[in-house]
């Protein structure tokens, strides 16, 4: 089978973009990151927010890039480290922290799976200058693994346990990921649920509401569950 | 007899197929939907899943960076024996499963609940889950692992005799569309639908639908069979691809199994298995012997029977007992 030509836009990308670099990205646009990310997630959020604890690193000098990730990783007996496949985690569960994660760690591309809400995005990322991107799949381990140059540190690493440690990776054309939210704060995803509303309908027709309700529940489709 | 030693191989080796090598019958109903897909962010998605498997096998290296909730699923033929017995057939699976995620290596995904302490190995209270059939006849075991993933695209739901094959579709095409959105459920997937039995068999069934069946099979019941395709269909007819993007790849496959219920109830559940779509089998013979194979071939018609005897060809039990 021979691979379809795609129309989508590619971009190599700084893990400390400019403002510039950012602005000229379109939502769907496909992104490879040149730099070093950090993994963050609620370990080290509750660590370094909630618990007062320094940053490990500095941030944003070393790198602008929070990924939600945990890798498929371990540190061998010779204290090396081996990182199998690299995906995301869902971001909507970090959004409670992020406001005060941009201010404590100057980060300007959030990276995750499945975005974050259109408010956030307007309120939380866009007064900080910063931008989603989308994980592809899910997920493309095995590429992002191989994009995966160096385990700069592992931080908390005993304390935090590897999923939730604070991986630094220099990382080389690192991807595929999609750009979800633009400088204005648009949103790829929602921009898509809102075309696929418009034929929801019809996919529901002949069908029927259960008998028994779940409390609570509500049957309007532009509903999400995050 | 089969040794806890070839035991330990064999589930070393599955452990390593599940989590790098993408199943051939998942990789060509996904390879057909790539060619299908006409929305062009969800084209580019399977486009990129496919490289992914391809840089998986070539590097040995695990195929999604979250590499599920390893589980096992274990069948006896009647006449099988196991060195040491079940205890160590236990001790070897979990021992395999700790192993396994160093070597390879596989995330350490499983905490616990409340303190979320993570002992790095996907071993602790009640995991790695381990489940167990039963087959007429035969001196073999048979092993699969599951890795699937355990936050999104699954669903639980108590209908009524009342709410029919259209409250069925609605709660299919809830859980579809709830979960497919940003792509949650991963999909493109096989989705299991568990129909009857009690709330916990309907979970049950509904997930080894998804992960116990490989793409392509159907129901040996022409209805239900029926059922599977139409469902199938009406997936792909929603508008939505992978990661909830325009499209219309969301089903590779849909498999329902069912289970006598209460005869007031309908319990019902959803289960998308992902684009990774993690299992890998074994045959252990009792000569030592291992044939491996990614269909766990879970469904027989022993699994599925509805009388209460099941006679025994005891000549043949007897010959290789």
């Amino acid at each position: 089978m021979a691979p379809k030509q795609s129309k989508l836009t590619k971009v190599r990308l700084s893990t400390s973009p400019s403002p510039e670099d950012l602005r000229a990205l379109k939502i769907g646009d496909i992104v490879y990151l040149d730099g070093t990310v950090y993994t963050g997630r609620e370990g080290v959020y509750k660590k370094i927010l909630e618990d007062g604890a320094d940053m490990p690193v500095p941030l944003p000098a070393l790198s602008g890039a929070n990924f939600h990730c945990s890798p498929a990783a371990i540190r061998e007996e010779d204290g090396r480290f081996k990182v199998s496949a690299v995906t995301a985690t869902a971001s909507f569960r970090f959004s409670k922290w992020l406001e005060r994660w941009f201010k404590a760690s100057g980060a300007k591309l959030i990276i995750g799976k499945g975005g974050m809400t259109g408010k956030d995005y307007k309120e939380v990322f866009v007064p900080n200058g910063a931008i989603y991107l989308t994980t592809v799949g899910y997920g493309t381990g095995a590429l992002l693994g191989r994009g995966v140059k160096r385990v700069h540190s592992a931080n908390w690493l005993e304390e935090l346990g590897i999923a939730q440690a604070m991986w630094v990776l220099e990382v080389e054309n690192f991807g595929p990921f999609i750009v979800d939210s633009d400088l204005d704060g648009n949103s790829l995803f929602e921009r898509e649920n809102a075309k696929i509303a418009a034929g929801l309908a019809k996919a529901y027709e002949g069908t029927r509401p259960a008998t028994l309700k779940r409390y609570g529940e509500t049957d309007d489709r532009n509903d999400e569950v995050i | 007899m089969i040794s806890t030693d070839v035991i330990l191989d064999t589930a070393n080796i599955l452990m390593e197929k599940a989590a790098i090598d993408i199943p051939d019958d998942y990789l060509t109903g996904l390879k057909k939907a790539a060619d299908e897909e006409e929305g062009d962010l969800s084209s580019f998605v399977l486009q990129a899943m496919l490289e992914n498997y391809e840089a998986a096998k070539e590097d040995r290296r695990a195929m999604c960076g979250d590499t599920g909730t390893p589980r096992w699923y274990v069948k006896f033929g009647n006449e099988a024996q196991v060195t040491g017995g079940p205890i160590a057939l236990e001790e070897t699976l979990r021992r395999a499963t700790a192993d396994s995620t160093k070597r390879i290596p596989l995330r350490p995904n499983r905490v616990h609940p409340l303190w979320r302490t993570d002992h790095n190995n996907n071993i602790g209270i009640g995991a790695p889950e381990i489940e167990y059939g039963f087959e007429p006849e035969g001196s073999w075991i048979d092993i699969t692992t599951v890795h699937k993933g355990g936050l999104f695209g699954t669903d639980y739901r108590m209908l009524f005799p009342g709410d029919g094959i259209e409250g069925i579709k609605r709660f299919y095409l809830d859980s579809l569309v709830a979960f497919g959105r940003r792509g949650l459920a991963c999909q493109p997937a096989i989705i299991g639908i568990g129909l009857g039995g009690s709330k916990d068999t309907s979970m049950v069934l509904g997930k080894r639908a998804a992960c116990l069946r490989i793409v392509g099979d159907r129901n040996p019941d022409p209805e239900i069979a029926k059922l599977e395709d139409e469902f199938k269909e009406i997936g792909n007819s929603i508008g939505m691809g992978a990661m909830g993007f325009v499209g219309k790849s969301m089903v590779i496959d849909c498999h329902i199994e069912v289970g006598c219920c209460h005869t007031g109830g309908m319990p019902m559940s959803v289960h998308a298995f992902c684009l990774s779509s993690r299992r890998a089998s074994a045959r252990l013979h009792a000569d030592g012997s291992v044939e491996f194979r990614t269909d766990p071939q879970w469904f027989t018609p022993y699994q599925r029977r509805e009388t209460v005897e099941w006679p025994l060809n005891n000549q043949n039990s007897q010959k290789s007992a």
